[in-house]
């Protein structure tokens, strides 16, 4: 292990050769063999890697090495195959491609393009997969509007995530919906209504959903407004307020509160408020569509997940 | 100062083990084929199972499930892996409190790898005055064959350890071909290769230095004895006399006359330090670095028939015994350590007897964290991911259990049938309607309940939440 037994037979150990104070040495007792052995081994181990691997800065550019890591890439629409130093992010890629993981998931996927929506709805291994795949899906296309989950925000984007679908809540529907896209649009009232009008039309659309506060004579002056020719309202939102989805009208007969944040208003004075203004300044709200942007069987995960989200009819 | 001061640095002196036959010496031959057997045949054992492998004992890193014959030990189930190293060390600390370092001397696989390496030495360069002959000798052609083929046979049992080593983790048969074409994972190779070089490092190079030197349990075996444990010890009454110790020789033949000249038995021969694999000469007392090999009891026993004259001069005895005391071998930390040891023995056998066929767990789906529904009623969704342990399909059922009036949506499913030794993730809603008064959070559990009627359904513990 150490050359100090040869040492021993001479018996000596050197000094650096220097004296301080006359008599005062340095040993020099050299590293273990084995250890200035291993240390060139660090420096042999060096050189071999400034070869293999990217490692030198040399200008603009740097020594490429000798391993390379292949692998496709979409660009503009095509793939490309790329071939690049070796680096971990490439040997993501690559395996991301070519992975075991990679090929679990192609086969998943092609079992869901084969497949129904029955079918798919009906095969729990099968849902577990659209659920974990069309997270991602959704987080970087929808959620940048819906929010994670689907929760939505109120007066601009729909919560997913509960039961109430403006544009119809079957898996056709939503894939219709998610494929062409839809603008949603309700005329605003400022130039037909007066204010007292939007008043009596709010306290009527608020009572519909049982919210409780309101003053009856004003409520039946709204419906009045709602169901006749001053308003129209019915034209969209139909005869018994529960929506149209060829409009994508909002049902005002549910709990659930789209465009108008009812929930949040504290006081019954305030949740007229919330109504009337959306009575007034009317909305207009764009779901882009996706054909085009994601591939069918994406559009297809998308619809599943959508559809699961709150339960879906 | 002069120039020349002595080495602080003592190097290891090189140790030839000479071979003796002899009682504990066959128990070791014994014991080291039977180790070896178990080692180097257990992954070739097949097993057949419903499902997974056919192989008796694989660590299975894929599935992360470990199949030791007829059990399955699953992810959850690891903590045995605690019992079983808390019960190892509690033997240890059991035996080595009546019986000293039988470990070290038999059963440690320091000292079995030792033992074949030396045996493999003494087959190449031959008996001890002939491998120090060898090691003396000028390079030429017959000493660098012989300490070649040495190196060369040694290395070829690491690379066999190794080689075995990696066959517990992966279908054996297959990974040995898959081996030897050049098709075996990298992390095979890289396996093999790291136990090959420290099994030829520490059996072949480092040898008793490991004992001395590395090993922990040497460090510490010495608060596990007292003075009634085993040790093997060289009688120093009986053989050294009055006059100290001896060579045979015209004066000093028979005891008789050994006797009267005040000289004890021990005639000097040295055999026992040859044999010794550490090095040390047991004369000297009780040392660190002794195993308890007792190769020189079997040593001094063969020189002891020789003369004619009663075994034992080395023995395993006691300190206790040694002073004419008797040896107790029934002492509170027997009972103290047996206790513990059956204790722990117990409670891994129950838990391995009663673990549970399956489990689950709930995760909340927290974006969002409820949801006001049309109709005013509120929805939580959970994911339930369930394993089943079982070798065989699962088909459950979920449902609820201490949340009144709630609806239980599991989409349009029945129940869930889960393949053997797999997981499944579902995804399943819970609903309070709007006419029930939901003021603050619900605990509650949902309860999965196995249709073959066998199994007991178990609760898996949720919690609901409200606005
Ligand atoms: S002294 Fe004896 S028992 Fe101890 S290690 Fe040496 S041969 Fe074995
Ligand atoms: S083997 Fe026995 S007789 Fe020979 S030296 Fe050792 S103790 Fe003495």
């Amino acid at each position: 292990m150490s050359n100090a037994a040869d040492k021993k037979q001479t018996g000596a150990v050197q000094t650096t050769g220097h004296a301080w104070d006359g008599d005062l040495q340095e040993y020099n007792n050299p590293l273990p063999r084995w250890w200035v052995w291993a240390f060139y081994g660090t420096v042999v181990f060096a050189v071999v890697y400034w070869f293999l691997y990217p490692a030198w800065p040399v200008g603009t550019s740097f020594t490429k090495g000798f391993d390379t890591v292949t692998y496709e890439v979409k660009q503009d629409g095509k793939e490309v195959k790329k071939t690049v130093p070796w680096n971990t992010r490439a040997r993501l890629m690559y395996e991301d491609e070519y992975g075991a993981e990679a090929e679990k998931q192609r086969a998943y996927l092609k079992k869901i393009e084969g497949s129904s929506y029955a079918q798919i709805l009906s095969n729990p291994d099968m849902m577990a997969f659209v659920r974990s795949y069309a997270k991602t899906l959704f987080g970087d296309n929808c959620a940048v509007c819906h929010q994670a989950g689907g929760t939505g925000v109120v007066g601009h984007y729909p919560n997913l995530a509960d039961d109430s679908w403006l544009w119809g809540g079957t898996v056709r529907e939503i894939q219709h919906t998610i494929t062409a896209g839809h603008h949603g649009f309700m005329p605003s009232f400022r130039p037909t209504f007066s204010d007292a009008q939007a008043h009596d039309v709010a306290e009527y659309v608020l009572s519909l959903s049982g919210t409780k506060g309101g003053d009856e004579k004003a409520i039946m002056r709204g419906e009045k407004i709602f169901h006749g020719q001053e308003g129209g309202c019915y034209y969209c939102h139909g005869e018994k307020a529960t929506g149209l989805i060829s409009q994508g009208s909002a049902n005002l007969t549910d709990h659930v509160w789209t465009i108008a944040n009812v929930p949040a208003a504290k006081t019954y004075d305030e949740k007229v408020a919330a109504v009337e203004h959306v009575i007034l300044h009317g909305v207009s709200r764009v779901m882009p569509t996706w054909q085009g942007r994601l591939s069918s069987t994406q559009i297809k995960l998308l619809t599943v997940y959508v559809h699961e989200l709150g339960g879906g009819q | 100062m002069s120039e020349s001061t002595e080495s602080l640095f003592e190097g290891r002196i090189p140790i030839y083990p000479r071979s003796v036959k002899g009682r504990f010496r066959y128990i070791k031959w014994g014991v080291l084929a039977l180790a070896y057997g178990v080692y180097f045949l257990l992954p070739w054992i097949r097993w057949a199972r419903p499902t997974g492998p056919d192989q008796a004992v694989l660590f299975d890193l894929n599935t992360r499930l470990f199949y030791i014959f007829g059990l399955v030990v699953h992810p959850q189930d690891i903590f045995w892996l605690a019992g079983f190293l808390l019960l190892a060390a509690l033997l240890l600390f059991f035996v080595t409190g009546i019986l000293g370092r039988v470990f070290c001397g038999y059963f440690c696989f320091q000292t079995l790898w030792t033992d074949v390496f030396i045996m493999v030495e003494r087959l190449v360069q031959g008996e001890r005055p002939a491998r120090i002959r060898l090691a003396k000798q000028p390079w030429n052609f017959e000493k660098i064959f012989k300490l070649g083929a040495t190196h060369v046979l040694w290395l070829l049992v690491a690379m066999l350890t190794g080689l075995t080593f990696t066959l517990y983790w992966a279908d054996a048969p297959q990974l040995t071909l898959q081996f030897f074409t050049g098709k075996a994972p990298f992390p095979a190779y890289a396996t093999t290769a790291f136990l090959t070089a420290t099994t030829y490092v520490m059996a072949g190079l480092a040898r008793e230095q490991v004992c001395t030197y590395m090993c922990p349990y040497a460090r510490f075996q010495s608060v596990m004895f007292d003075r009634d444990t085993l040790i093997v010890s060289y009688d120093q009454g009986r053989g050294e006399g009055q006059a100290g110790r001896h060579k045979v020789n015209k004066q000093l033949k028979t005891h008789d006359q050994r006797q009267a000249a005040g000289v004890g038995d021990c005639i000097d021969c040295g055999y026992c330090v040859q044999v010794c694999p550490t090095g040390i000469d047991i004369r000297n007392g009780l040392q660190v670095s002794c195993i308890h090999c007792a190769l020189c009891v079997d040593a001094c026993d063969n020189i002891m028939d020789n003369m004619g004259w009663p075994r034992g001069l080395i023995r395993y005895t006691s300190e206790n015994e040694l002073e004419g005391k008797k040896t107790r071998f029934l002492k509170g930390k027997t009972f103290g350590y047996g206790a513990a040891i059956a204790i722990v023995l117990g409670l891994l056998l129950w838990s391995m007897t009663h673990s549970t066929k399956y489990d689950a767990v709930s995760r909340q789906i927290r974006q969002p964290l409820y949801v006001v529904m049309s109709d005013g009623s509120i929805q939580n969704s959970y994911e339930l991911k369930i394993n089943n342990k079982t070798q065989s399909p699962l088909t459950l059922t979920v449902g609820l259990d201490g949340l009144k009036g709630a609806v239980l949506d599991v989409g349009n499913f029945k129940n869930f049938t889960i393949p053997p030794e797999q997981y499944l993730r579902v995804l399943v809603r819970v609903r309070f309607p709007g006419n029930t008064a939901t003021p603050e959070d619900h605990d509650f559990s949902f309860v999965l309940t196995p249709q073959n009627g066998k199994i007991p359904p178990i609760k898996v513990p949720a919690r609901f939440y409200t606005p």
